[in-house]
């Protein structure tokens, strides 16, 4: 039944979206971690998105993908998420000689997170993932619906 | 004299309702990755898609002529074909998923999954009401 199919791929969204959140609460709270070198200091974190092919997935039981729709060569069972990128954005340089990081010339490192951006990641994490939970909400009761089939008088 | 059949007694609907849990897993795919770079939206032509399920059952059956033939009930004719959909607005990062326009066919899609079923529900009460022969 490719109704369980859903709850898989709902579920594999929502796993993907929690990692965006937890990288954008993790870029967030370092977002003034000073450095007194480039090596070490802390840089914005993003997790890249892909879609799962069907033939990795859509392999149980069956040599047929769940769906049984053809020309579905590019056809995937929902997001994974393939690794997380640190940003190559310029870091932030700043004199404060007094800082007890400060480097030989008096300069520490801020890391190159965009407060800004990361705030509209994380609503744009939040809205896909609460799709999602409407979606498996939604797969849940035509579940529900379809076991009582013929049930009732 | 025609035996029951539960082909014909259920009709058109267990082939929707299998076609429409088929959809919502296409449509529950397209928002889950509502943010993967690259990904494109896709579909399913529904009536297309139901027509040939319906061919499959009446029309395309294969000849037996020996007894020692199998029956291929169900295969041959192929399953509907996914198809892209139409982006309504480009995006930078070339995903054609616009969560609105997926969000509202799969309730639409959920929707008319209870409408089939509540089709099938009948017809399986009226088959069970015959055979109670009350």
């Amino acid at each position: 039944m490719s109704l369980n199919q859903v709850f898989d791929i709902a579920g594999s969204a929502m796993s993907a979206q929690s990692i965006r959140l937890n990288t954008t609460s993790s870029n967030l709270a370092n977002a003034e971690t000073a450095s007194s070198s480039t090596g070490e200091v802390y840089r914005a974190r993003k997790p890249v998105f892909s879609a799962i092919q069907a033939d990795m997935m859509g392999q149980q039981g069956s040599g047929v993908s769940e769906a049984g729709f053809s020309g579905n060569e590019l056809q995937s069972a929902g997001v994974k998420v393939d690794g997380i990128v640190e940003s190559d954005v310029g870091l932030e340089q700043r004199y404060q000689p007094e800082h007890p990081k400060a480097d030989d010339n008096g300069y520490v490192y801020y890391p190159n997170v965009s407060v800004v951006e990361e705030m509209a990641d994380m609503m744009s994490a939040s809205r896909s993932f609460q799709t999602n939970v409407e979606v498996m909400n939604t797969a849940k009761s035509m579940m529900q619906r379809v076991m009582t089939l013929g049930q009732g008088q | 004299m025609t035996t029951i059949s539960f082909d014909n007694a259920l009709g058109i609907h267990d082939d929707a309702l299998r076609l429409r849990s088929q959809r919502s897993e296409v449509l529950a795919n397209n928002l889950a990755n509502a943010d993967t770079p690259g990904y494109k939206a896709r579909d399913v032509d529904f009536q297309a898609a139901l027509q040939q399920a319906q061919g499959q059952q009446e029309g395309m059956t294969m000849a037996a002529s020996d007894a020692a033939h199998m029956s291929a009930d169900g295969a041959g004719g192929g399953s509907p074909e996914l198809m892209y959909r139409n982006p309504i607005q480009p995006s930078i990062d070339g995903n054609t998923v616009d969560t609105q326009t997926e969000m509202s066919k799969y309730m639409r899609n959920s929707m008319e999954f209870q409408a089939s079923f509540q089709f099938l529900n009948s017809s399986i009460k009226g088959l069970k009401d015959a055979l109670a022969g009350q």
